[in-house]
């Protein structure tokens, strides 16, 4: 049992080696590997070779592995507190996952394969799309993610299989899935930010499968961060946190098969054939399927006992788990249901954003809403909600005030009517926030003073502060840019101007120039604000050698109120462009408030329980 | 009292084990060629041809608006100069033709006199071409790229779309088996 | 003393949203000398086209929507969408041109019938056994609360 650390630590080694081998073939230009000839090209800049690694299905997978090897590693050596069984079982766990993974890149995603036959001259090249800064790290973010959740997931399994499932691992868990969960935000974060500056059209979300892929298990993570709370805390729910252990690893292997079986149409699916996709519904069948078995078999059947009134945290968080678990069905209704009805010949359906935001809405807004109540409930029974009151009062009178006026002033500034979507939303979030800060001011009463009193306060409560303020910052950017974004589609010769939501966009310039891999064309968009030059935006339209298609560089300036966002369409003859020009108000607060959400799943693992003499000990 | 709520714990890999047969399902289709989530079906299928009045590729002064099909099946091919792929089915059609199956023609989206000459150097498979220039039959009749086929039956009713070039794997394992009277 | 803090606050606000109208309203005014691709004589159509552009799929692109596509087919349909809107077609006449053409497929809000209501029932039966749930849990949690605690 004592091995399992060094076995891991041989394992990633391993895999280090391999990816640096893959790498090396992508930076020196190595035509004679087939990867390398398919997605890479001699003019393409190093940093994008790099990431010419990841942005194809066998090296991503790769990428996966070596992950997934790196969290082994840091659970062999970072549970110095666990018992030696245990660790034993987990690592066991994350080891046979492991080779399912490696098993499909040997047997038919092989990343090594060569072209000595018929070597190229040169590569196809990187898919033009890819070549970008948020390409770069937007995978390595969401897997690190992603395949984080199989450390809970192991841990789950090796408490069934021991079929002890006291409180010690859900504290055992909760660390890791707080990091994982925080890395899986920062990734689909990333995903939005790229879609919404690279894809031309200042669109950030589209429910694409393959969204909901990575969507899916950030939800069951949510939840799961949660219900660890509540199990660690109290010992309840024991028997739902270990199924959500399991559910939110799965979710991420569903995503996977998704993603690289051929059964989707999206963007974003890499392209791959039916077999793999049998093999990796093997891979699925065995360790879903066989989880699950284990779950049905080994769970508790028997509640903890624990008692709890009906105003108390562990309801509250019941309602959370259960909110996030619907919206977590409907996400996966909407995203399966075109397939089942395909396999089943009803018909051929195609499930958008229409029908996800009409039942996402309602479902997160009451969320929102209890979540400004939730830090003033206790564990067990509330007995101090009489002083709770008058603060949500105030919390309320506040929000709706701001809201109003917000919404008002708003609607003036775009030319819209007073819109009530727009101010529920702000109504919503600004409660949460008022009613939190009031909660935090509220425990931070010291005789010292307030700032004596605020640095009191845990570490982990600060880490929930920001993380649902987070959540408050994203739904606001989320409301206000969908109800009052403008957008006009132009005709422009040299000179043209046009005034969107108050600002006068007027090209100034058109010239053409040569990149690295690619010829372009470059607009200037003086953008004015009365008589005062704001800014001059570059839209570009550029034009790929080796790979032979048109790509649409969008210009944005960017700014946490509003962003003014310009593309460039077709040439439209005789020195005419078309051009598409947006302002989307509050757009960034989505990122932002990602962010912040993850800042707080990180923060939250430097809590002092988690060190022990200085160095963390999970 | 362990028993009723041990059944519910098994919910979770019940409802699993349907998605997973779902899937399988997916994947069997796929690998026999059944099954291609990029296809769309046609929403044409078990109707006519929408009305339309076009001129023919060859006089553009005469306009149709029927198509007399004498009691047989035919092919109606939407094509184009533009469409490399056109170009390599045009052989196949043209074998076809050779054999008493009667194509009309949808050119799409085209220019005329290149169409012409298209059809001079590389053989004309149809007894008849309908020029389309706007594309808007094309709209009507749900085209969404060329190179797509229609199967008539002898009462001009809509029986099958091929999208993509038909050879004689297409016509042998798609057409064929729809049973229609070509003669 | 808080409620003299928010009642400031508010006055503040309130002058902010003044002078940001005023700002404004002057913008109201425009001289634009490019026109728009598509123009619209009436701003509510305007709405709609962006509105069905967004809603309705690309049948040939690989999961986009009319408004996003560089396809051929996406502009045509979009130049038709144009014509529809202006010759005074409602918003279900649109969608069932579409469908009549294209199949349900183009629908990014799938259609009602007894196929898709499974989109709709299962969400609500969600729910309706979300409250059951708590209601259950709490409820027992609760009982067994009062009778350990004599």
């Amino acid at each position: 049992m004592r091995l399992g650390p060094l076995l891991a630590l041989g394992q990633w080694l391993f895999l280090v080696v391999a990816f640096i081998c893959l790498s090396y073939a992508f930076l020196t230009d190595d035509f004679s590997v087939k990867l390398v000839a398919m997605h890479s090209n001699s003019a393409l800049p190093w940093y994008f070779k790099m990431s010419a690694v990841w942005g194809n299905h066998e090296g991503s997978l790769l990428l996966w592995v070596l992950i997934l090897a790196s969290w082994t590693l840091a659970v062999g050596y970072a549970s110095q507190s666990l018992p030696l069984d245990m660790r034993a079982r987990v690592l066991a766990v994350l080891g046979m996952i492991s080779i399912g993974f490696l098993m499909f890149i040997i047997f038919t995603s092989n990343p090594f394969e060569r072209l000595l036959l018929n070597p190229v001259a040169d590569g196809n090249d990187l898919n033009p799309l890819l070549q970008d800064f948020g390409l770069i790290i937007h995978p390595p973010m969401l897997y690190i993610g992603y395949v984080g959740f199989s450390v809970a997931f192991a841990f789950a399994i090796a408490a069934l299989m021991t079929g002890n499932l006291d409180a010690a691992w859900a504290r055992w868990s909760r660390p890791w899935t707080n990091v994982a969960w925080a890395f899986l935000t920062i990734g689909i974060a990333l995903g939005s930010w790229w879609a919404y500056y690279e894809l031309g059209w200042g669109g950030w979300w589209f429910w694409d499968p393959v969204e909901n892929a990575s969507f899916m298990p950030w939800l069951a993570g949510t939840a799961l961060i949660h219900s660890l709370a509540a199990t660690e805390k109290r010992g309840v729910f024991r028997s739902w946190t270990v199924l959500l252990a399991i559910l939110a690893f799965s979710l991420s292997l569903l995503g996977t098969f998704l993603v690289r079986s051929g059964i989707l149409v999206s963007v974003h699916a890499f392209a791959s054939d039916p077999t793999r996709g049998l093999f990796i519904l093997a891979f699925l069948v065995l360790v879903i399927g066989g989880s699950l078995l284990l779950y049905a078999i080994k769970a508790p059947a028997i509640r903890s006992g624990a008692k709890f009134g009906l105003l108390s945290r562990e309801t509250f968080l019941l309602i959370n788990n259960i909110l996030l678990a619907i919206a977590l069905s409907v996400v996966l209704l909407g995203t399966l249901f075109p397939l089942a009805s395909s396999a089943l010949n009803l018909g051929s359906y195609s499930v958008g954003p229409p029908y996800f935001n009409a039942m996402f809405v309602p479902l997160s807004l009451p969320m929102i809403v209890l979540m400004g109540i939730a830090p003033y409930i206790s564990w067990k029974r509330s007995n101090k909600i009489s002083t709770a009151i008058p603060k949500w009062l105030i919390a309320a009178f506040v929000a709706l005030l701001l809201a109003g006026l917000g919404t008002f002033s708003l609607s003036n500034q775009y030319q819209q009517d007073f819109n009530w979507l727009a101010f529920i939303t702000l109504a919503v979030s600004l409660w949460l926030i008022v009613s939190t800060a009031l909660h935090m001011l509220s425990k931070a009463k010291h005789q010292q003073g307030l700032i004596t009193g605020l640095k009191r306060l845990s570490v982990s409560y600060w880490a929930m502060v920001i993380a649902h303020c987070g959540i408050a910052v994203a739904a606001i950017g989320i409301g206000l840019t969908s109800v009052y974004e403008q957008q006009k589609d132009v005709r422009m010769l040299l000179g043209d101007d046009i005034s969107v939501s108050g600002y006068r966009y007027q090209l100034t310039a058109i010239n053409t120039f040569e990149g690295p891999n690619f010829s372009g064309t470059r607009g200037d968009i003086t953008v004015f604000d009365g008589d005062t030059v704001i800014t001059v935006l570059q839209p570009e339209k550029r034009f790929y050698y080796a790979a032979r298609n048109v790509m649409t560089e969008a210009a944005i300036d960017p700014s946490l109120t509003r962003d003014l966002y310009v593309a460039l369409g077709e040439e439209l003859g005789e020195g005419a462009w078309a051009v598409r020009v947006h302002v989307k108000p509050f757009v960034r607060c989505i990122w932002l408030g990602a962010l912040m959400m993850a800042f707080g799943g990180f923060l939250a693992v430097t809590d002092k329980r988690y060190r022990s003499k200085g160095a963390l000990n999970v | 009292m362990s028993k009723p709520s041990r059944i519910k714990l098994f919910i979770p890999l019940f409802v699993f084990v349907l998605l997973a047969l779902v899937f399988l399902q997916l994947e069997k289709r796929m690998i026999s060629g059944d099954y291609d989530p990029s296809m769309l079906p046609s929403a044409l299928i078990g109707k006519p041809l929408p009305a339309f009045s076009l001129t023919t590729l060859d006089n553009a002064d005469l306009v149709i608006s029927t198509i007399d099909l004498n009691n047989k099946a035919a092919l109606i091919n939407v094509w184009a100069t533009w469409c490399v792929s056109c170009r390599v089915e045009h052989a196949y059609l043209n074998t076809l033709a050779e054999n008493g199956i009667t194509i009309f023609g949808l050119n799409y989206k085209d220019d005329r006199q290149k169409a012409n000459q298209w059809l001079a150097r590389l053989g004309n498979p149809y007894q008849l071409n309908l020029f389309d220039v706007d594309g808007k039959l094309g709209l009507n009749m749900g085209v969404y790229g060329a190179p797509e086929t229609y199967v008539l039956d002898a009462n001009g009713i809509v029986r099958y779309r091929h999208v993509g070039v038909v050879d004689n794997k297409v016509w042998q394992s798609k057409i064929l088996p729809l049973g229609l009277n070509w003669q | 003393m808080m409620l003299r803090a928010y009642f400031i606050a508010a006055v503040f606000l309130l002058s902010l949203t003044g002078l940001t109208s005023a700002a404004y309203s002057s913008g109201l005014v425009n001289n634009d000398s490019a026109n728009e691709l598509k123009v619209f004589s009436d701003p509510e159509m305007r709405q709609r086209y962006y509105g069905l552009i967004a809603e309705l799929r690309c049948p040939k692109c690989q999961n986009q929507n009319l408004a996003d596509s560089d396809a051929p087919i996406a502009t045509d349909l979009r130049n038709e969408l144009y014509l529809l809107i202006n010759d005074n077609y409602s918003d279900a006449d649109i969608l069932e041109f579409m469908e009549s053409r294209y199949g349900e497929f183009v629908l990014y809000s799938p259609p009602v019938n007894s196929v898709t209501a499974v989109l709709w029932i299962i969400p609500a039966g969600l729910v309706l056994l979300g409250f059951a749930i708590v209601a259950f849990i709490v409820l027992r949690n609760q009982e067994s609360d009062e009778t350990n605690n004599v």
